[in-house]
């Protein structure tokens, strides 16, 4: 029904375990076979068999990951087509490996709950359950959509949108040697695309270099600190940190306006916010610290509310627990080895008693109880969707290969002597490749290109 | 008074490019037409350049012959120069451009409509639609004839409320100092139709033996030219050059003096005008940094002095005009014979159309041509033959005939205004089509004539002659492939196109991939058996040569079609489907696309809201299976 080839990680994100990564599609066996070597080729498995092998890079045969393949043919399938699913060593760099190598070949990112439209379409959900799919597609679709635009803020952005830019003016000039042969602007020449199309390759190197770096690339549930000021956020980002081995540190030119680290704890890879900074630089005007607060809470999987017990609830602070009601919070209350001030009555209403942890930040008191609250979040299955930081990621670098490659292309044809019409093929799918990062394929905007940077017309 | 004028199957209202191929088509599949326009000798007239193809334009003009479409066959009777642009591109930008004999462009055209059986030529001004049970049943006209009609065409071109505009000056008209249509105008607000106001301009004429053409370069037409029918074998027409001269640094000095009076400045001009044929006045002030600009001296006709100043459409005023006309060189004692003018028209909005051309909101009335926003008499036309095809299928009782975007430029054009509609007089670009490659000049027939012949315009005659062409391109290419090579034989005929030696054994489809070998080398090493014309062999070479592009491209179009098949159903309520996005649902509801392909192409309608409407649909199509 569908001719495209899907894959997702299929598993909740961690350190440890097994994940499993899903494929589905017609094509799912043939595309998956050549990144497989096993006793038993995978073109030639029966359905519904488990095959032991590795997971190797196609151009040189080296063996990258070691996995079970399970191999099930539609319509016996969850989705009815064609499914494959690769199980390989929990973890981030093994999962990120095989979803590399997957989406090298014409095989593309799943989109939010597409598994399960595919198994809705397929006839295999009944139609009582037509509403929970659109539910689940719209949930996690909204979701994906603002982690996407989180991620892609920033220098990334800036650096893909002046890629893109490069290659637009490009694509105006080809366009307009094409529909306006007559007129008497400069005649695109081989070497015109070919340099273009190496600047732009390598500012695309330079970025899959920082990406293997793990410098644009940052993963992990998204944890957002949050509070008033002095309550003790910077301290407790500090002591976490100071705790726990830090995947990666900051590097200049990342970060943004708010402070990260990457920490795990008990296996859990974690991404810490600290919006403290925010408001105290920034405390003339008050309102634009609750705007980045409220902003950093949006995009956050988990919450964690710093009280003072050693003062009242402030209203900001009620204000905050309205704005964060309903979603994955701990509540830490602070400063426990001050006289305590706060009504834990008035938290209940609002918390389970569970959710908060008393601690001394400054005395290293009640550490370990927040990690084991978190770990109890975490493994109870209720933080699941950072997945999709890690997933648009895989996405990213996917693409910036892409355009990579498409890129070459057209540098290739350039070479040859190929016709610019069908060069342009290949630089419009890079300019699209790229578009597809910061969420911007519109068509027109070429147009626009053209009749600004030409002048044209009877 | 009212009296009864008798009744038809299709009502055409205009009589320019668009409702002479609506009525031809009409009338050709056999339903009574009538076609009523405000003078009849006006018919196929050319209000601004005596020119007709090529980028994008020009394929359309191969397409509406590939359906069946006079266009072609009447510029191949009528030019007086033709032109193939872009040779040294790839064989999907080849483009025919054509100048043509306004006036033969007329005559004949006119001339074959008389003698079109059951196609009747009325000169009148219509101001009313009459509407029966909530559909559209006919026209009235000013002078109170009441027409009836199973469907109407409206092609009324830039006559709706028209204004003319030129400097201080500005009056109620149509081009070229016609009457305009004003009351229709008005009656299509009074019934509910959204209509937007948009602006177009035509340069100067001027008199030929004023020109001092040794001034200027000449741009003469190809010595062996192609013709735009597939029908048209051969012409002698004799071919009239044209001539390129520049603006020069006075010229701009003159338009920044009088920019004070230009009504493209001073607000006088309300429409939208487009951006790809800007006015003089606008190029020189947007660009300020180019110190000058090409201007083509095109001859109007064989027996006119007339000439078309192409680069100098401006509403200047006259005084001025002819000003900047004598600061051009070759110019200096000009005499200029009609005056630029830019003129002011009410069009449809285009998103209130079905991809057949119907309007939504009044059935049996169609529109076409630049009353859609258009601009230009290709895209026009274009439009013209698939309202014709689609009234008339109506009035039979058949489907309509929808073009997607893969099989020409014509469906491009189409669906790019009834799913995302425009904000500006629409051109044609080969940069709109996003599979370029396939939509080719020299392949027009072969993606539409099927069409063509299946809905009765093609004749049995021309069908049989392009199945024969078919089937020989396809047995070459079978043959070529078959046909082994070896190194001692081949490699002294590929060191005449500089091709490299082969060391082993290949085939001559292999060696005709290389982009410096043509068709010639396979006459050399082993001819076809069967004779091929120049044009098989041309197709044959691009087929093999790009092959890896058109591949890649058909791929993509295999995943079009798939969506565009998924119709949905009419009677959908998309405030019904929870989970749409609001901005999405009032898109959809707007625009009400056909089919799921064309809904994921209205801007605001995102993946997601495309994923729940084919999860809506599938429930939708499985309960109505389940009820039977």
């Amino acid at each position: 029904m569908f001719s495209d080839t899907i894959a997702a990680v299929s598993t909740a994100l961690g350190e440890g375990g097994i994940a499993i990564i899903r494929v589905s599609g017609p094509e799912a066996i043939p595309q998956v076979a050549p990144l497989f070597r096993s006793r038993v080729p995978l073109t030639e498995a029966e359905s519904h068999t488990v095959h032991y092998g590795h997971i190797i890079s196609p151009g040189n045969g080296e063996t990258m990951e070691e996995v079970l393949v399970t191999v099930m043919k539609g319509p016996r399938s969850f989705t009815t087509e064609d499914v494959v699913e690769i199980s390989a060593h929990g973890g981030i760099i093994s999962v990120r490996r095989v979803m590399d190598l997957l989406l090298q070949q014409d095989i593309r990112l799943a989109d939010p709950g597409e598994f399960t439209k595919r198994a809705f379409l397929g006839g295999r959900i009944d139609l009582t359950q037509a509403e929970a799919v659109i539910d689940l597609i719209r949930s996690k679709s909204d979701r994906a959509f603002s982690v996407a635009l989180k991620q892609v803020s920033g220098s990334l952005s800036e650096r893909i949108h002046a890629l893109r830019h490069t290659l637009i003016e490009t694509l105006a000039h080809i366009e307009v040697n094409i529909d306006y042969p007559e007129h008497d602007v400069e005649s695109l020449t081989a070497e015109f695309i070919k340099d273009k199309s190496s600047e732009v390759m390598e500012g695309i190197t330079k970025l899959l270099k920082t990406a293997s770096e793990g410098k644009i690339l940052r993963e992990g549930i998204t944890t957002a600190i949050v509070g008033r000021p002095n309550v003790g956020k910077s301290s407790l980002l500090n002591a976490l940190a100071r705790d726990n081995k830090a995947i990666v540190t900051d590097i200049p030119g990342t970060t943004r306006d708010v402070i990260e680290e990457y920490v795990t704890i008990n296996n859990i890879p974690l991404k810490l916010l600290d919006t403290a900074g925010i408001r105290e630089t920034m405390d003339i005007v008050e309102q634009i610290g609750v705007e980045r607060s409220k902003a950093a809470v949006t995009g956050a999987d988990l919450i964690l509310l710093v009280l003072n017990s050693n003062e009242e609830l402030h209203e900001d602070e009620l204000a905050l627990m309205e704005q964060i009601h309903g979603r994955q919070c701990l509540v830490i209350m602070n400063k426990m080895d001050l006289p305590s001030k706060l009504d834990k009555a008035k938290l209940l209403a609002h918390f389970e008693e569970s959710s908060i942890v008393p601690m001394s930040v400054l005395e290293e008191e009640g550490l370990d109880k927040l990690e084991d609250a978190i770990s109890t979040l975490f493994f109870g299955g209720k933080l699941e969707s950072g997945d999709l930081t890690y997933v648009s990621n895989v996405r990213h670098i996917a693409l910036l290969k892409k355009a990579y490659k498409s890129l070459q292309d057209a540098y290739d044809a350039a070479e040859q002597f190929i016709p610019i019409d069908m060069i342009q093929i290949d630089v419009r799918l890079a300019w699209e490749q790229l578009g597809e990062i910061v969420g911007d394929t519109a068509a027109d905007s070429l147009l626009d290109q053209i009749f600004s940077q030409f002048c044209l017309g009877k | 008074m009212s009296y009864d004028g008798g009744s038809y199957d299709v009502i055409v209202i205009g009589a320019g490019h668009a409702g002479c191929e609506a009525a031809l088509a009409a009338a050709r599949m056999g339903c009574s037409t009538l076609m009523i326009t405000i003078n009849l000798d006006m018919v196929a007239f050319m209000p601004c350049n005596p020119s007709i193809g090529g980028p994008a334009k020009g394929h359309v003009v191969r397409e509406i012959d590939a359906l069946g479409g006079e266009m072609g066959r009447n510029i191949d009777k009528t030019y007086i120069q033709l032109r193939m642009l872009n040779t040294g591109k790839g064989p999907a930008v080849h483009a025919l451009r054509a100048q043509a004999d306004k006036y033969l462009y007329q005559h004949a055209m006119k001339e074959t409509m008389e003698k079109t059986p059951n196609l009747t030529l009325r000169q009148g001004m219509v101001e009313r639609l009459i509407i029966e049970d909530g559909r559209c049943a006919g026209v009235i006209t000013k002078t109170g004839t009441e027409y009836h009609s199973k469907t109407v065409i409206l092609t009324t071109g830039t006559y709706l409320r028209g204004k003319v505009i030129m400097g201080e000056l500005a009056y109620e008209s149509g081009p070229n100092n016609q009457q305009p249509s004003i009351k229709l105008s008005e009656h299509l607000r009074e019934l509910g139709f959204e209509l937007a106001r948009f602006k177009t301009g035509t340069p100067p004429r001027v008199h030929k033996d004023s020109i001092d053409f040794s001034k200027t370069e000449i741009q003469p037409g190809d010595n062996k030219p192609k013709f735009f029918s597939f029908e048209t074998k051969s012409s002698d027409n004799e071919q009239l050059p044209c001539w390129l001269t520049y603006t020069s640094e006075e010229t701009h000095q003159i338009i920044n003096d009088n920019l004070h009076r230009a009504p493209m400045f001073t607000g006088v001009i309300e429409g939208t005008g487009p951006r790809y044929c800007p006015s003089i006045e606008d190029k020189v002030v947007r660009f300020s940094d180019k110190s000058k600009h090409q201007i083509f001296l095109e001859p109007e006709g064989k027996n006119t002095s007339e000439y078309y100043v192409q680069g100098l459409s401006t509403s200047l005023p006259e005084d001025v005009q002819l000003a900047v006309l004598r600061s051009i060189p070759g110019m200096e004692k000009v005499e200029m014979m009609r005056n630029g003018y830019a003129i002011e028209y009410d069009a449809m909005v285009p998103t209130q159309l079905w991809p057949s051309l119907e309007t939504k909101r009044l059935p049996g009335l169609f529109t076409a041509g630049q009353i859609n926003g258009t601009s230009g008499y290709e895209e026009a036309a274009g439009q013209g033959v698939m309202a014709g095809i689609n009234a008339a299928r109506k009035v039979q009782d058949k489907e309509p005939v929808i073009l997607d975007r893969s099989q020409g430029y014509i469906g491009v054009l189409i669906d790019d205004l009834v799913t995302k509609g425009t904000n500006e007089p629409y051109r044609l670009l080969t940069s709109r089509a996003e599979y370029r490659l396939l939509l080719r000049h020299d392949n027009a027939d072969l993606r539409l004539t099927p069409i063509g012949y299946d809905i009765g315009l093609i004749k049995q005659e021309r069908y049989d002659a392009f199945v024969d062409k078919k089937e020989r391109v396809e047995r070459e290419i079978v043959r070529l492939q078959e046909t082994k090579v070896k190194p001692t034989e081949i490699n002294p005929i590929l060191a005449q196109f500089e091709s490299a030696d082969i060391v082993d054994g290949s085939n001559l489809l292999v060696l005709m991939r290389r982009p410096e070998v043509d068709y010639s080398l396979v006459d050399q090493f082993s001819p076809s058996p069967v004779e091929l014309d120049e044009d098989m062999k041309e197709q044959v070479g691009i087929q093999i040569k790009y092959s890896g592009y058109i591949e890649k491209q058909l791929q993509h179009v295999e995943r079009l079609q798939k969506m565009e098949k998924k119709k949905l159903p009419e009677d959908i309520n998309y405030n019904e489907i929870h989970g749409i996005a609001m901005e999405a649902r009032q898109k959809l509801s707007n625009i009400r696309p056909i089919s799921i392909g064309q809904a994921s192409r209205i801007s605001g309608v995102t993946p997601a809201d495309i994923s729940i409407l084919l999860v809506y649909l599938e429930h939708y199509n499985r309960v109505t299976a389940a009820k039977g």
